[in-house]
């Protein structure tokens, strides 16, 4: 069973892709990051919240035959890299879909789903998959 | 004060299943069963969907519509449900923090059978109407259950739609709201049980009827109205059948039932069923148009709301998110193994 501390405190990333921004580079972080690699120590104090767009293209994608527990329902499911409107490079589940339809290039956005839920009593975790957009 | 619709939203499951491919398992005429309820499919929530994840579709599309208002202006959230994921632990602090709406709000969880979503959209009405809060969501969802092989299975769906309750910038204003209300026993479902109960043809005149009706009629009373005022009219739809022979009871045509008629495509998406009908007579409104809509809660209660749409509609941004046409636009049909696998009837090992 997975802490219920760590999974609420992913809650801004998973529910509204809140990442971070570097205020030195305008690099943006999904997961965010407190710290810029690239601007190092002029970074401190200057990387800000930031909401990334749920809207994107497929980049790249592997379809998943054999699946953890979490996702055996659903196979076989493609994990999509999916290039945002701003330009970031996020990776999750694709869903709704038939794994022979989908292109790189074809359009996606971000919907909340289930991911998992620690059995049937536990906590339920909810957190971003992508579908074709419509 | 004027108080009504600021903004709306609606999402329904893509996965579809026929009447006769329910029928062909429990050895029933499925098509004849489907042609008498007047219902020619049903939605599926996928094994990843629940009423959280609906809720917050149809609420995400609801604000996509209203750039302009910052959403942590809403001061409550409601979700209408009957089958909220957890027992104890709100679907609607989820569905908030999904809008970005916390935490300067309350939220609560409704439940009143197919109703609890209007149920909301009334509450909201009290806080923004007496200035407790600048707006409200109301939300109706639900994925509802049936007994394998019982009357329920041919209807029970999933599927909501949300509404921004507001006082300003209102695209459809309501103007009056009245609800009829009574302890009567017609369906129900147990703490712990899985499945509801109904009472057969009880479920039909001394409730949903006559609930209906008389919400209908002393709603259309207060006002001074007759059902030729109104453009549009929804009414809870547990099948195709009731909603069609209720309006045409109470002196509304088929003509103006037809936006808010989707259970014969969608089947009864229960706390979602009005609010869906609502949403696409919404996606089809012109300024004036008058909408005339009654639900209706096993237990039992309706909730009726005279609406008329304004001129605000022309400028709002409805396009910002998909109208229900595309939302129902290409189904995926799927077989009973597939049903059975997806609504979680299949017995697993630990």
């Amino acid at each position: 069973m997975a802490s219920v501390a760590k999974e609420w405190r992913e809650i801004p990333g998973r529910y509204n892709l809140r990442g971070t921004k570097c205020g030195s580079c305008g690099k943006v972080f999904f997961p965010s990051r407190s710290f810029c690699p690239v601007c190092r120590r002029e970074s401190i104090g200057k990387v800000e919240d930031y909401k990334l767009d749920r809207h994107g293209e497929v980049y790249s994608f592997s379809v998943v035959h054999e699946a953890p527990e979490s996702c055996s329902m659903l196979k076989p499911y493609a994990v999509v890299m999916v290039r945002n409107r701003d330009g970031v490079l996020l990776s999750g589940q694709m869903v709704d879909v038939d794994v022979d339809a989908i292109e790189i290039g074809m359009p996606v956005r971000a919907v909340l789903r289930k991911l998992d839920a620690d059995g049937l009593a536990g906590v339920i975790h909810y957190g971003f998959k992508f579908t074709p957009d419509l | 004060m004027d108080v009504g619709i600021v903004s709306y939203g609606a999402y329904v499951p893509r996965y579809r299943i026929k009447p006769e491919e329910i029928g062909k398992i429990w050895g029933v005429d499925g098509k004849g069963m489907g042609k008498g309820l007047m219902i020619f499919e049903k939605s599926v929530p996928s094994p990843d969907e629940d009423v959280v994840t609906i809720a917050t579709e149809a609420a995400r599309n609801m604000m996509a519509r209203v750039p302009e208002v910052d959403p942590q202006d809403i001061g409550a959230v409601y979700v209408g449900s009957e089958s909220h994921p957890y027992a104890v632990k709100p679907t609607s602090t989820i569905v908030a923090e999904s809008i970005e709406a916390t935490p300067a709000m309350t939220a609560a969880d409704l439940e009143f059978a197919c109703k609890a979503g209007t149920a909301g959209i009334q509450a909201c009405m009290g806080l923004v109407g007496s200035g407790m809060v600048r707006y409200g969501v109301a939300v109706g969802a639900d994925t509802s259950q049936g007994a394998p092989g019982d009357a329920l299975e041919y209807s029970a769906s999933a599927g909501g739609a949300a509404f921004l309750i507001g006082s300003e910038g209102i695209i459809a204003r309501i103007d009056k709201t009245a609800s009829f209300t009574t302890d009567t026993p017609d369906f129900w479902r147990r703490e712990g049980q899985p499945y509801p109960l109904h009472g057969g043809r009880f479920t039909g005149e001394p409730a949903y009827f006559r609930h209906i009706i008389s919400a209908a009629k002393m709603l259309m009373k207060e006002m001074g109205t007759e059902p030729g005022d109104y453009q549009h009219a929804v009414f809870h739809q547990p099948n195709g059948k009731f909603p069609t022979r209720v309006a045409k009871q109470l002196g509304f045509s088929d003509e103006q039932i037809k936006f808010g008629l989707l259970t014969p495509n969608i089947g009864n998406t229960y706390s979602g069923a009005v609010p869906l009908g609502l949403a696409n007579i919404l996606d089809n409104a012109v300024p004036g148009d008058r909408i005339f809509v009654t639900s209706y809660g096993s237990g039992a209660g309706s909730d009726a709301f005279d609406i008329t749409v304004t001129d605000a509609i022309e400028d709002y941004k409805r396009d910002n998110a998909p109208t229900l046409d595309k939302v129902l636009a290409d189904p995926v049909y799927i077989d009973y193994g597939m049903y059975a696998k997806f609504m979680g009837k299949i017995l697993m090992s630990e």
